[in-house]
């Protein structure tokens, strides 16, 4: 099936910030959110930007996937900078964004519906992806049907059917309880192995952070700045299981320890 | 993994287990008094047949007992027997029908222009800053007194009264639908965004579909004004329709003819309300 090589073949680009700046408001009134932010994301990478709420870290994935626009910088995906919305950045809300009056399987084809692709092209998609998120049986049921979880994995579905070059994700099981989300990070690394999409991920949760990344970005609030890069070597494919191991302890000691200094010079 | 269960509050689905219902010490009566409890189907009906019970047979009592004079409250069977002679001559299908023409040639064109100006209100701040004063004006102004105006520029044929209906609903329909347009969940238009829906194309694929439900039931319920216009309307100026002929019945004290104009109107009120929730069912099954 042509549609299912197309959709399936390992596509993805870089994100490439550099010294991105925003700034709500005018005059005295004004709040910088993000105070000149760079970091580089390589084709393929799983990248994770932890910080605590408030910290800019959500508005930062809106700028990338262009639904807000920065104050100063550049941000650019797979060497074009980023100028408005498009479905090369396929994204994955926190809040549960499917389409209510659509089906689950019409949620997963509105984006390739919306780029011409015929009915059967579409089918094929929308079977290999529900099929990856373990939703099959779901394809006929209507959003309101579904659990949280459920509902996340259908819009991560939904996003990939699009095949997008990178995947923003913003904090999407950020109201899911824990069981349901330890499922999901299982199942959106399986995907992440197998599409090899270049991933995004933004999070409050340090563990969620250590568990998925290749490398954490830790980020300080107000102003939102990158305060260090840490690289996660841990092997591949990972359990849960891990949270216990030494290494994952220091690294997230140190995530910690960054967040509780940002905390103390606040006050 | 299992499917969230289908309950519509989280209080019913706690209460209505029958683990619960066998519980010592909690009463009937604490069932039925606890807020936003479901009832059982047998008795809904119960209910609502006695409560119109009690109404007719006030009225019996009333009229019966002779506390109050045929001429001003006729006798229920009086009203039937008026309703199924106008039928059998046919005079009632003709006003009936007369009523219903204009409410519905108001209603339509009404709704046709309100439902998408409305939309397209809610959508574009532009739009709604450029109308928004004027409407919220226009909306507070009584209806009727715009009816002698009306008669002076239009007359009093059918035109007039299908003005009077459009003035009445259509200011009020586009700031209903223009509310429940703005409402709309901005991550759902920005998620439309990132699967490649243009910015042109939001209104028709995003805010239409997703205010669907409420568009429905705003015109459920300016179906119900219009009708109310439509009496305004036909009262001052109306050679037919169930406005009209109540008039007429009050110069000749038939009570009987206005109880019968004004329960026909009830029961065609009645009728398209069932209509519209029937369409709403229909296409927006997702809503319900």
């Amino acid at each position: 099936m042509d549609a299912l090589t197309l959709a399936t073949k390992p596509k993805s680009a870089d994100i490439a910030i550099d010294n991105v700046v925003l700034r709500y408001g005018k005059g005295d009134n004004a709040v910088l959110a993000l105070d000149g932010i760079s970091f580089h994301v390589v084709p393929n990478e799983f990248c994770v930007i932890v910080g605590p709420s408030g910290c800019g870290k959500s508005s930062l994935l809106y700028l990338i996937a262009g639904l807000e626009e920065r104050t100063g910088g550049m941000i650019s995906v797979g060497g074009k900078p980023v100028t408005e919305p498009g479905p090369d950045r396929g994204m994955v809300f926190q809040a549960y964004t499917l389409f209510p009056w659509l089906t689950v399987a019409q949620n997963v084809e509105y984006g390739p519906k919306r780029k011409g692709m015929s009915a059967a092209e579409r089918r094929a998609i929308v079977e290999h992806f529900l099929h990856e998120v373990g939703l099959a049986k779901f394809a006929n049921h209507y959003p309101s049907q579904l659990s949280g979880g459920m509902k996340q994995r259908v819009a991560i579905a939904r996003a990939l059917a699009n095949d997008p070059q990178v995947l923003l994700m913003d904090e999407p099981f950020g109201a899911l309880d824990s069981q349901t989300r330890h499922s999901m990070q299982k199942l959106l690394l399986r995907i992440w192995d197998h599409s090899k999409k270049t991933v995004l991920f933004v999070t409050h949760d340090i563990d969620e952070a250590i568990l998925l990344a290749d490398r954490v970005l830790v980020m300080s609030g107000r102003p939102g700045q990158i305060k260090k890069e840490i690289r996660v070597s841990l092997p591949r494919p990972r359990s849960m299981d891990l949270v216990m191991e030494p290494n994952f302890i220091a690294m997230k000691r140190e995530i910690l320890e960054l967040l509780k200094n940002d905390e103390d010079e606040e006050h | 993994m299992t499917l969230a269960p289908n309950a519509t509050s989280p209080i019913s689905h706690i209460v209505t287990t029958s683990e619960d219902k066998n519980q010592p010490g909690r009463s009937a009566w604490k069932g039925v008094a606890t807020p936003f409890q479901a009832v059982s189907r047998p008795l809904s009906i119960t209910l609502s047949v006695l409560v119109w019970g009690a109404v007719i047979g006030g009225w019996f009592a009333l009229t019966y007992s002779g506390a109050v004079k045929e001429m001003f409250l006729p006798r229920p069977e009086s009203v039937l027997f008026t309703t199924i002679n106008m039928a059998l001559d046919g005079s009632l299908w003709e006003h009936v029908l007369a009523s219903v023409q204009v409410v519905l040639i108001g209603f339509v064109i009404s709704s046709i222009v309100a439902v998408p100006l409305g939309l397209t209100m809610g959508t574009y701040r532009i739009v709604q800053a450029a109308l928004d004063p004027l409407v919220n004006f226009i909306r507070y102004l009584p209806v009727t007194s715009f009816v002698p105006l009306f008669i002076l520029w239009i007359g009093i044929g059918i035109e007039q009264r299908v003005a009077v209906i459009i003035f009445g609903i259509f200011f009020q329909q586009l700031v209903m639908i223009a509310d429940s347009a703005r409402g709309v969940q901005r991550d759902l238009v920005n998620a439309a965004y990132t699967l490649g829906t243009k910015r042109s194309d939001t209104v028709f694929h995003i805010v239409f579909p997703a205010t669907l439900p409420n568009v429905l039931d705003v015109l459920r319920v300016t179906m119900g004004w219009a009708w109310t216009y439509l009496v305004v309307a036909e009262l001052v100026a109306a050679r037919s329709g169930l406005g009209y002929i109540s008039l007429k019945a009050m110069r000749g004290f038939q009570v009987d003819v206005i109880f019968m104009a004004i329960a026909l109107i009830g029961i065609l009120g009645l009728c398209t309300d069932q209509l519209f929730r029937g369409i709403r069912r229909l296409v927006a099954p997702w809503a319900n």
